[in-house]
C-alpha cells in the first residue's frame, strides 16, 4: 500500500516537473513549481525527514513561490517577446544534448552509490548527548556542522544585498515594495489583524520545539516573515526604509552573535565554533534566538525586493 | 468498541476525501471563477473538517486533538479570506479565466 503511494507520488512529481518545463506560459510554470514544492514536502515526510519537509514547505513552496509569482508578474510583458524569439535549431539541439548528458551523469552517480551508503549517523547518535539537544538535525546544524549554518546565515545577507543593489540611485535608502492601497475594512485587513497573533504563537512554538523535535529558527522565521508581509500587504504598516539603523543592526545581529560565540569557542573549547563542555545547549539556544529576528528580517525583505520609493526626509 | 471507533474514523475520512474529490472535479469543470471558488471552499470546509473529525477519534492526547482542530480553523480562516479576495478581483474583471 505504501509502495503504491510512493510510486504514485514519484510519477506525479516527474509529470509535474516535466509539465513545469514544457509549459509555455510563465505563470502556469510558476504554479506548477509551487505544487511541485508541496509534493516534495510529502516525499520528505515519507522519508521521515520532517525538518526538511517543514523547510521545503515554508521556503521551497511558500517563499520561493511568492518570489517567483512576483517575478512572473514583472516579466509578463517581456515574456511574450521572449517566447517569440525561438532559438535556432542547432542551439536547441545542443541545449537538449547537454541537459540529457547532465541527467545521465547524475543518474549514473546515483546508481553507483555504495550500498550501504557511507554515513556519520552512528557518530551523531553516539555524541548527541554532549550537545544537550534531542533533535539530531538541530545537533548536526548547530554543533557538528555549525560552520555550514553560519555561512548559510551570511549568504542570505549577501542575497539581500544583491536584491538591494538593483535599486535605482534616487530610491537608494528608501522603502522597498510598492505603496499598498487596501480597503481598511476589507477582508485582507481583517486577516492581517486576526492571523499575526496566532502566527507569532505558532512560530515561537516551532522555534522552541526545534531543540528536541522537528522545527527550529528557519521554519519559525519563515512564519514570522509571512506574518510581517501580511501586515505590510494589508497596508496596516509601511515597510521600513532600508537606510534605518535599527533595520541594518537587526539584519547583522544574528550572524554577529553566531561569530562571537564561535570566537569564544577558541578560548573556552580550543576551536572556532567549539562549545565548552556543559554549555552546548544554552549556547545553541542563544545562537538560534539571535538568528530568529535576523532571518525574519532577511526573508521578509528579500520578498519585498529592491527599494523603490524615494529617500526618507 | 475500538472497532466501532475505527469504522467511524474510516467513514469520516472517506467522506472527507469524497468532498475533496468533488471539489477538485468542480474546480476543473465549473464554468467561471465564482462557481469554481464555491467548489474549492467545500473541499476546505467540509472535506478537511471530516478528515479532522476522523483523525480526532484516533488521537491519544487532548493536546494533539486541539492541534488538529486549530489546523482546521486556520485553514477555514485563510480559505475564506483568500476566496473572498479572489472573488473581489474576479468581480472587478481582473481575472479572466
Amino acid at each position: 500500500m505504501t509502495d503504491l503511494l510512493n510510486i504514485g507520488l514519484a510519477l506525479l512529481i516527474l509529470g509535474l516537473a516535466a509539465w513545469t518545463i514544457v509549459t509555455r506560459e510563465l505563470f502556469v510554470a510558476v504554479a506548477g513549481f509551487i505544487a511541485y514544492g508541496l509534493l516534495l514536502t510529502l516525499v520528505w515526510v515519507q522519508l521521515h525527514g520532517i525538518d526538511v519537509a517543514l523547510t521545503e514547505a515554508a521556503i521551497g513552496g511558500g517563499l520561493t513561490g511568492v518570489l517567483l509569482i512576483g517575478a512572473a508578474g514583472r516579466l509578463r510583458h517581456s515574456a511574450v517577446a521572449l517566447n517569440l524569439e525561438v532559438p535556432s535549431t542547432p542551439v536547441r539541439w545542443l541545449a537538449g544534448v547537454v541537459s540529457a548528458a547532465v541527467s545521465i551523469a547524475l543518474g549514473v552517480c546515483v546508481l553507483a552509490l555504495p550500498d550501504p551508503a557511507p554515513t556519520l549517523a552512528h557518530e551523531v547518535a553516539a555524541n548527541i548527548a554532549d550537545t544537550g539537544v534531542g533533535n539530531p538535525i538541530t545537533a548536526v546544524l548547530l554543533a557538528f556542522r555549525s560552520m555550514d549554518t553560519l555561512l548559510e546565515a551570511i549568504v542570505l545577507l549577501f542575497a539581500l544585498l544583491g536584491v538591494w543593489s538593483l535599486a535605482a540611485d534616487h530610491s537608494w535608502g528608501g522603502r522597498p515594495g510598492a505603496l499598498q492601497q487596501v480597503d481598511p475594512n476589507g477582508i485582507l485587513a481583517y486577516a492581517a489583524r486576526v492571523l499575526p497573533p496566532l502566527g507569532i504563537i505558532v512560530a515561537t512554538y516551532i522555534f522552541w520545539v526545534g531543540a528536541d523535535d522537528p522545527g527550529g529558527k528557519f521554519q519559525g522565521a519563515t512564519i514570522l516573515a509571512a506574518m510581517w508581509l501580511l501586515v505590510l500587504m494589508a497596508g496596516l504598516v509601511d515597510a521600513p526604509p532600508i537606510s534605518r539603523t535599527w533595520l541594518r543592526l537587526g539584519l547583522v545581529a544574528g550572524p554577529l552573535v553566531f561569530i562571537a560565540i564561535g570566537l569564544l569557542g577558541l578560548y573556552t573549547a580550543g576551536d572556532f565554533l567549539g562549545y565548552p563542555p556543559g554549555f552546548a545547549k544554552p549556547l545553541i539556544v542563544a545562537i538560534e534566538l539571535a538568528l530568529l529576528p535576523s532571518l525574519t528580517l532577511v526573508l521578509g525583505l528579500l520578498l519585498l525586493g529592491a527599494p523603490q520609493r524615494g529617500m526618507p526626509q | 468498541m475500538s472497532t466501532f471507533i475505527d469504522v467511524l474514523s474510516l467513514v469520516a475520512v472517506a467522506a472527507g476525501s469524497f468532498f475533496f474529490f468533488a471539489g477538485t472535479v468542480g474546480l476543473l469543470r465549473f464554468p467561471d471563477t465564482l462557481t469554481r471558488l464555491h467548489a474549492l471552499t467545500k473541499a476546505d470546509n467540509l472535506g478537511l473538517g471530516l478528515v479532522v473529525l476522523g483523525l480526532l477519534l484516533q488521537v491519544d492526547s487532548v493536546l494533539a486533538g486541539l492541534k488538529l482542530v486549530c489546523i482546521w480553523l486556520l485553514v477555514l480562516l485563510s480559505g475564506a479570506s483568500v476566496s473572498q479576495l479572489i472573488a473581489h478581483y474576479a468581480r472587478q474583471g481582473e481575472v479572466r479565466r
